[in-house]
């Protein structure tokens, strides 16, 4: 139990928290973007290996970090039109477009990965972002090692909680898109086009789930191997659902998750006895669990899932 | 351009759209074989060669075919009726952590047909049970089964982990994370000598058999069927939509079950955590491919085992990374998912 409280009240434990957490908050707001306006994006897990792989790969090849993450964004876009153009445009079913995505983007990202890099008994390293030292507010006990040492993509994680969060309630661009995944036959009637928004959204939506995969290989890993994503996916999917697609919640929830994540990663080393599987599997038991506590509230897009075709009903 | 919906679905542009598929895919990842430097017609060949060039490469690609006709019925059963199952992978390692743990001592003193028999049985019940928990989740909740069989799958494979090392850890492996190997009086006798092909294929194909009379000439079958085409309209008509949708969740997590149980007392004999190379997730591929027909699957199994049994030669003899497979597959989906709008759907002007 001492041990317990000692992990909690250690600042590295919350520092880890937010580190954990990064890839989550950029993974959820992408998912709650296109959903929002009314696509399932199951091509996540594959859009944060590619988005892991091209921006590893460009740091590999001599680009700056800020360079390689661009690329990897571009490379989720791309990998989100494509679902787009399936899903969208043609009005095909979500679930299997979003499953093949998955599956294709993670294996053209492991093809390109072993046919460009010499991989010997490690799989090489780049040098990846490194924590802020910010002046004054680094030194600060305890809130400077948790809140001001953070890297920079994590800052930017945050930030763009609240551009999403801002964009989606108080601009007209938020509006429309809503009403796209509630009922795009009204957006139709308003002389938008509910086509444009929605493979809008899935192309921005791709863009950030590629910047979480990204994190991983130039943050956390500093490498690529492949299945390095590990469902942290599909538990983004999870925690759309137990944010009811708002986008405040869905930064706790990832909050909430990681530090399950990282409490667990520290009572591993503390408790005897336990199979280390048991703690690598709460973090799947506790999406599903989230899941059932919240689904009977849950308030789902009216649209979400249903392809648009012009004078269908 | 605009979409029209076609009166009625022709049967051959259902035949013709999985073989355009294929087609394309091969064409597109051509492209990606050129990248390594490497003639696309001199690698087919090769993959060709790897997957039929001898006695022992065809024994092999039915080997690997084998599992894949169940976890592709698997999933075929289960989006017939819009169940979303996702988690083939885990209900086939739950399968064959359940025939390699009854099966290494409680079966002894049976006769070895009987024995076979309930481990099959016991297997299928463990993949159905598995299946059954998402799809009550989504009756009583409202819980999408995808994101929860998904989730399954990492669940069961650390559990497997669990217990390859701990319980059912085999002490003779000097050390290895394998669980204890079943007896050897209950392997699956060969169907070719001197090769890993075993009777598991028999049994595959047996139960694609089963699936077909059981969609086509059951009440249950026909009341599956309408479950997927319009649950409403199914609903409306007085099909028991809950008892439905368990029904075909056992069923379909029993064949993956199956899958996994077949695996273990044919070719490997023990469990380990890298059993399948994914074929619960190629399943979906082998399902789609067949747009969701039951003899379909067979077709398309053995495509999806020809381009990974040929791929691992053709890596070989040309240094073309094996992950073309997953490529091509891949692409085989989307492409036949495409070609299946245009099977449903005529394009106007």
């Amino acid at each position: 139990m001492s041990e317990a409280i000692e992990i909690l009240t250690s600042a590295s434990l919350w520092a880890a928290v937010l580190r954990i957490a990064t890839p989550l908050i950029f993974g959820v707001l992408g998912a709650l973007l296109c959903e929002r306006a009314g696509v399932l994006n199951l091509g996540i897990e594959g859009i944060m290996t590619a988005g892991a792989m091209v921006g590893w790969l460009a740091v590999y090849w001599g680009a700056d970090l800020w360079t390689g993450l661009l690329l990897a964004v571009m490379a989720g876009m791309l990998t989100g039109l494509l679902h787009a153009l399936l899903t969208v445009s043609l009005g095909l079913s979500q679930h299997v477009s979003g499953l093949g995505i998955t599956l294709f983007a993670s294996a053209l990202s492991y093809y390109l990965y072993r046919l460009w890099v010499v991989v010997g008994d490690l799989p090489p390293t780049i040098t990846a972002f490194t924590p802020l030292h910010i002046p004054v507010l680094s030194d600060l006990p305890f809130v400077g090692e948790v809140l001001f040492s953070q890297m920079a993509p994590t800052y930017l994680a945050l930030v763009s909680v609240g551009v999403v969060a801002w964009v989606l309630a108080r601009t007209p661009l938020g509006l429309a898109l809503r009403m796209t995944g509630e009922n795009p036959h009204a957006v139709e009637a308003q002389g938008l086009n509910p086509l444009a928004l929605r493979i809008g959204a899935v192309v921005a939506g791709s863009g950030l789930m590629a910047l979480g995969g990204a994190f991983l290989t130039m943050a956390t890993f500093n490498s690529f191997f492949p299945s390095l994503v590990q469902g942290r996916g599909w538990i983004c999917i999870a925690l759309v659902i137990f944010a009811s697609w708002r986008p405040g919640k869905a930064l706790l929830g990832a909050l909430l998750f990681a530090f399950f994540d990282a409490f667990q990663l520290r009572l591993q080393t503390v408790v005897d006895g336990v199979p280390y599987q048991l703690f690598l599997m709460a973090p799947f038991v506790l999406s599903i669990v989230a899941l059932v506590l919240v689904a009977r509230r849950a308030r789902v897009p009216e649209a979400l899932m249903q392809p648009y075709r012009r004078g269908e009903r | 351009m605009r979409f029209e919906r076609r009166a009625d679905v022709s049967v051959p542009a259902l035949l013709v759209a999985p073989l355009a598929a294929v087609l394309v895919s091969l064409a597109l990842c051509a492209g990606l074989i050129l990248a390594a430097g490497v003639s696309p017609l001199t690698a087919y060949a090769e993959m060709l060669r790897g997957a039929y060039g001898s006695r022992l490469a065809v024994t092999e690609t039915f080997t690997r075919a084998s599992p894949l006709i169940l976890t592709g019925l698997a999933a075929a059963v289960a989006f017939r009726a819009r169940l979303w199952n996702i988690g083939g992978e885990g209900q086939l390692y739950m399968g064959a952590l359940v025939t390699a743990g009854l099966g290494h001592s409680m079966m002894s003193g049976l006769p070895a047909p009987l024995a076979v028999a309930l481990l099959m049985t016991a297997s299928m019940a463990a993949g159905a049970a598995l299946l059954a928990g998402p799809a009550l989740l989504r009756l009583r909740f409202g819980v999408d089964e995808v994101v929860t069989t998904l989730l399954m799958n990492f669940i069961v494979i650390l559990f497997v982990g669990l217990m390859v090392e701990g319980p059912l850890k085999d002490p003779m492996a000097f050390g290895w994370p394998q669980s204890v190997p079943v007896a050897a009086g209950l392997r699956l006798p060969d169907l070719v000598p001197r090769s890993r092909l075993h009777v598991g294929l028999v049994v595959a194909l047996l139960a694609v058999a089963v699936v077909w009379v059981v969609q086509m000439r059951t009440v249950f079958g026909a009341e599956s069927r309408a479950a997927g085409l319009n649950p409403r309209a199914a609903a409306f008509a007085g099909v028991p939509m809950g008892r439905t949708l368990m029904l075909v969740a056992c069923l379909s997590g029993g064949l993956a079950g199956l899958a996994g149980s077949i695996e273990v007392l044919g070719p490997t004999g023990y469990v380990t955590t890298n059993l399948s190379p994914g074929f619960g997730y190629a399943g979906i591929v082998v399902a789609m491919l067949a747009a969701l027909h039951p003899v379909g699957v067979v077709g398309a199994a053995v495509f999806v085992a020809t381009v990974f049994v040929g791929a691992d030669a053709m890596s070989r003899a040309t240094g073309v990374p094996s992950f073309i497979a997953d490529v091509i597959m891949s692409v085989s989906l989307l492409s036949m998912l495409t070609a299946l709008l245009f099977t449903t759907y005529r394009v106007r002007r």
